[in-house]
């Protein structure tokens, strides 16, 4: 920071200045960003009569024991987390693949209908989940698909919000060149959007991937619709539960850990993927 | 029993809650794992079998169906079940067996309404499920028993054996809640739950000069002293009640019918409650938290400065933080005395499901478990329930070695069973839930300044008609 | 493959992939989402909701509940709301993550733990946004750590009911949800800007133009693509808008309904099964989003391609 920067005669604010304003806003940003996390810890460390009594920056000692609770409660907690996992898992992988070929299509091939399809995906895009809520569960019903994982994953393959993503990211790193290319050499459309396209999309497939395992991880809405047998749960309706429990059992102790249990897959999700994206693999390949 | 959550922080998923109900999963299929299961006569699991165990812990006859379906919220039932059923044995956390029937426990929580959603779903079809995922039996909680009792799925009592003198020792308001239209019995409970006024000593001692039951009562004994009494605790410093909701079941429970001929009505009682709460939240002697939230059961614990709370056994015993060594309940810090008024608050009903292949075993159940004395004494002195016994509970409350060490070693359960005599509960309507929980958010907003009485009571008539659009006002 | 075709052929032999492509994704949508939504909007014509266990309906009942909750006052209601909480959480949202997507780009500034600082940021995004918003909720309480903070520092002197209060009430949601996905909005930023071909910087900075200049000039104009994308998402999420102020306001949209948004007013009808006006709601809902993307799109097209 003592080095003045050579080419430093700039309007505005001088470098230093500019870097202050910077670290103390950042350092703000993370502070609110990482206090719930300390606060989520804090309360999972408390007694149910702790958390009653009010709010504390200090941490107890009942993590264990409430970690016990709820091992050894109930909830079939660890089965909730596989079940969680696979579901969103899943669902990451589908919907990122799929809305990138979707995209594909649409940004690479000139067709009849494209316009048309086009638009009608981004109409669609605007519906809520709640809209279609009560037609969903009945059609599920109808097709005898409750109590399986199938409603919750397949539908991600149809993703518009992730296909519209793909593709304006598509717009600014895949160029029609490099598919031009590919062709020349004698790629195949299905071998060029598998081994060409798909790797310069790595940095959307990313991002597109943590959101979607994220949102499905911590979906409550779609799974209780559907699952309700024990040993098919996922970790938030099993949250929900333990919310739910009668007064003679009810814990929030216990609710917290399992919120924490629940955030550190994720987390490590995260720090997993978000190291591609930061890595920003995709300069270059457009050049290429 | 009037479920304690923050029914709100939970609600989150409140859609998808609710839309259970509308799809068609049966119930979990029976396939209890019965293969380690022991001999038909296997040891009665717990202590308190014994004596009732002689008589008849045999399994049902023989051309019943081959499993019970146990549909309820909580696990309180099922604890009760297994500690007291004699001859019932635990498998897993979802199954159990009574002889040779597997009992299969389908648990929903009662958020959302999702309990009732489940319910609502499977009842009215059950005679024509298959008999092994037929429910049985099922319960239900007082503020909408009668939405099922009034209706024909569940059966009447006397059709499972349950004559008038097996529950001649019931608290009356405990049959009447379940009593429908025609004057059918079709429901039974093991709970009675009068409640009383908790006052705290140490208040009581400073303001009033005495923590002595009658004394304090002298203090309360009306709705006129009691707001009295509210200035003076203010002026020392405590708040009467933690929330103005606390005195709600009160009025409520004394009220007419809250629905009449189709339109909402709000009881002159209602008014009256409404009226005094405004006057205490103006005065800063009450405050406008929900029931269960941080803001009420702040007054838990010393440093809260809440004077009373208006609850029943299972408040007292459960709900106030007595396991936290800071708080009063810890300390023995609280009284018990009648209060203004007399009222019951929660409770849990057994209704036998139409279509039900298990007639006999679920008469049984209800018989052993809420008619039988000795029984019941016995959950007495293991789960300190207020139980559904009059002989039971009016030996206990003669009982002097018998105290509560939350009411720092008083034995209240006189004043319980006074209480419980006087309640009448044949007001009930199927829109009790929804009117109160409407009605006290409104209310909330008139009380906290945000709206005057007339604009609150349009925003109540509003959510009561979202939930039922049959009403009018 | 085959070469030794004509050009126009194997353009159209190209082009039908672009079909086959689109295989996957058209026939789950129209499984999993056509289907539904045709059944709720048929829904929406009809009167049907139990009463306690008794099914009323369904009676064919034309445009009434439409008429219902439009003439009751309902409908703008809670869309005024919605779109007042979005907006008062969405400005601050897209600045602060422009700002720091900025930031992390500008070569000069050279942000120390960069990679800290973006891996954070994310980081709300991870947590339930019903357990974000217990937390939130015990923290705002009246007994809450905020308020004895407040009266400590002598700012006040009896706790200050937040969410009995319009202004606060909304603050919170839209604080809420800004902190929740401004995050997600910087990362997205950071990705396109990745696509941006760095040669462009260079040049930029050899031209000697300011950082601010090149943020405006050149960062911002290429990232239209993707803002567009956030802002469209941002509006479907606002419109969307569920959990928070259900948690922190327990349902009700306290004070008098001024935070409830339209989900809440939605799960209101569902709760009760009334699946005619809960149908209404929703077809409104998809109408009005339609219209607002519509707009945003527009908007936003227009003005690239003049």
């Amino acid at each position: 920071m003592p080095n003045e920067e050579y080419n430093d005669v700039e309007g505005g604010l001088g470098i230093i200045a500019r870097r202050v304003i910077a670290y103390i806003v950042l350092i703000l940003l993370t502070f609110l960003c990482l206090f719930w996390f300390y606060l989520l810890f804090i309360n999972s460390t408390r007694s149910h009569a702790e958390l009653n009594r009010g709010f504390t920056l200090m941490p107890s000692k009942y993590l264990v024991q409430n970690f016990n609770n709820v091992i050894h409660g109930t909830q079939p907690i660890m089965t909730g987390m596989r079940n969680s996992f696979l579901v969103a898992a899943l669902c990451a992988i589908l919907s990122t693949y799929f809305s990138a070929m979707t995209a594909y299509a649409i940004h690479v091939y000139d067709f009849k209908a494209k316009k048309a399809i086009f638009t009608f995906i981004l109409a669609v895009m605007m519906i809520p989940t709640q809209v279609t809520a009560l037609g969903f569960i009945k059609l599920i019903g109808n097709l005898k698909l409750m109590n399986s994982f199938i409603p919750l994953i397949v539908p991600s393959i149809a993703a518009p919000a992730t296909f519209y993503y793909m593709k304006q990211y598509m717009e600014s790193a895949l160029p029609h060149a490099i598919v031009e290319a590919a062709r020349i050499d004698g790629s195949s459309e299905w071998r060029t959007f598998n081994t060409i396209s798909l790797p310069i999309m790595k940095p959307a497939i990313a991002v597109q991937m943590i959101f979607t395992f994220v949102a499905n991880w911590n979906n409550y809405f779609t799974p209780a619709l559907v699952l309700s047998k024990d040993n098919m749960k996922t970790l938030p309706i099993l949250i929900a539960q333990l919310r739910a429990a009668d007064f003679l059992k009810f814990d929030m102790g216990q609710v917290y850990v399992t919120i924490a249990l629940s955030i550190a897959p994720v987390i490590i999700v995260y720090l997993f993927l978000s190291r591609s994206i930061v890595g920003g693999v995709a300069v270059g390949s457009v050049k290429g | 029993m009037k479920k304690k959550l923050l029914s709100s922080l939970l609600s989150v998923a409140m859609v998808s809650a609710l839309l259970v109900g509308c799809g068609s999963t049966a119930a979990p299929a029976a396939e209890a794992p019965a293969a380690e299961a022991p001999a038909a006569e296997a040891p009665a699991a717990e202590a308190p079998a014994a004596d009732a165990a002689a008589t008849d812990a045999a399994a049902p006859a023989a051309d019943e169906g081959k499993v019970l379906n146990i549909y309820c919220w909580n696990e309180e039932f099922k604890s009760r079940l297994t500690d007291h059923y004699p001859g019932y044995e635990e498998v897993d956390a979802t199954h159990g067996k009574i002889g040779d029937v597997d009992v299969v426990w389908t648990i929903t929580p009662s958020d959302d309404n999702a309990y009732q959603n489940k319910l609502d779903e499977v009842l009215p079809g059950n005679a024509d499920a298959a008999a092994d995922d037929r429910v049985d039996l099922f319960l239900v909680e007082a503020d909408y028993a009668l939405k099922y009792v009034d209706e024909d799925v569940t059966l009447p009592v006397a059709d499972l054996g349950i004559t008038d003198a097996d529950v001649a020792n019931q608290y009356q308001y405990t049959k009447d809640i379940v009593t429908d239209s025609t004057g059918k019995l079709k429901g039974v409970s093991w709970q009675g739950c009068p409640g009383v006024l908790i006052y705290n000593r140490e208040a009581a001692k400073e303001v009033l000069g005495s923590d002595d039951p009658d004394k304090v009562q002298e203090a309360v004994k009306d709705w006129d002293t009691f707001l009295a009494t509210a200035k003076k605790m203010k002026d020392a410093g405590y708040k009467m009640t933690a929330t103005a909701n606390d005195t709600y079941r009160v009025f409520s429970d004394n009220a007419g019918k809250v629905v009449e001929n189709g339109a909402i009505k709000v009881d002159d009682t209602i008014k009256k409650w409404v009226d005094m709460s405004k006057e205490m939240v103006d005065a800063g002697e009450t405050g406008t938290g929900d029931l269960w939230g941080d803001d009420w059961s702040a007054g838990f614990y010393p440093e809260g400065k809440v004077f009373c709370y208006f609850g029943p056994a299972w408040l007292i015993d459960f709900c106030m933080a007595a396991d936290d060594e800071a708080s009063i309940a810890h300390a023995g810090g609280w009284g018990a005395t009648t209060g203004p008024q007399g009222f019951s608050w929660g409770g849990t009903w057994i209704c036998a499901a139409n279509g039900t292949d298990n007639a006999s075993l679920v008469g049984d159940i209800m018989k052993k478990l809420t008619c039988t004395t000795d029984i019941m004494l016995d959950i007495v002195k293991a789960d300190n329930d207020f139980v559904n016994d009059k002989p039971a509970m009016e030996q206990m409350a003669a009982d002097t070695s018998y105290g509560d060490a939350v009411l720092g070693g008083q034995n209240a359960l006189a004043m319980f069973c006074a209480g419980a005599e006087k309640i009448d509960r044949s007001n009930m309507t199927i829109y009790d839930q929804g009117y109160t929980e409407s009605f006290q958010q409104a209310m909330k907003e008139y009380f906290e300044g945000n709206a005057t009485y007339e604009e609150a009571l349009d925003l109540f008539y509003t959510s009561v008609t979202e939930k039922y659009p049959e009403l009018t006002y | 493959m085959a070469t030794e075709k004509k050009k126009t052929s194997q353009v159209v032999k190209y082009n039908k992939w672009g079909y086959i492509f689109l295989i996957p994704f058209v026939v789950v949508y129209l499984i999993f989402q056509m289907i539904p939504l045709i059944s709720t909007i048929y829904n929406s014509f009809f009167e049907n909701y139990m009463s306690g266990l008794k099914q009323i309906g369904p009676t064919w009942v034309g445009l009434q509940n439409y008429i219902t909750i439009f003439q009751n006052g309902d409908v703008p209601k809670y869309f005024g709301n919605t779109m007042v909480m979005w907006i008062a959480g969405f400005i601050p949202q897209i600045v602060l993550s422009l700002l720091l997507a900025a930031w992390f780009a500008d070569t000069r500034l050279r942000v120390k733990a960069s990679g800290f600082f973006k891996t954070v940021i994310y980081m709300p995004n991870l947590i339930m946004a019903s357990a974000f918003a217990m937390l939130f909720f015990t923290l705002f309480s009246e007994t809450g750590p905020i308020n004895s903070l407040l009266i400590q520092m002598g700012m006040i002197d009896t706790p200050y009911k937040f969410l009995s209060h319009v202004v606060s009430a909304r603050s919170l949601v839209a604080f809420m949800n800004c902190l929740m996905w401004f995050g997600n909005t910087t990362i997205l930023l950071m990705a396109g800007m990745m696509g941006i071909d760095n040669a462009l910087f260079e040049a930029a900075q050899v031209d000697g133009a300011t950082s601010t200049q090149v943020f405006f000039r050149i960062t911002l104009p290429l990232l239209r693509p993707i803002l567009l994308f956030v802002m469209i998402t941002s509006l479907i999420g606002g419109l969307q808008m569920f959990d928070v102020p259900q948690i922190l306001t327990n349902g009700e949209g306290t004070p008098m309904r001024q935070s409830m948004t339209m989900i809440m007013y939605l799960n209101k009808h569902l709760f009760s099964k009334n699946y005619g006006m809960a149908g209404a709601m929703s077809v409104f809902l998809f109408i009005i989003t339609g219209i607002l993307s519509l707009i945003v799109f527009k908007f936003s097209t227009s003005e690239s391609n003049d």
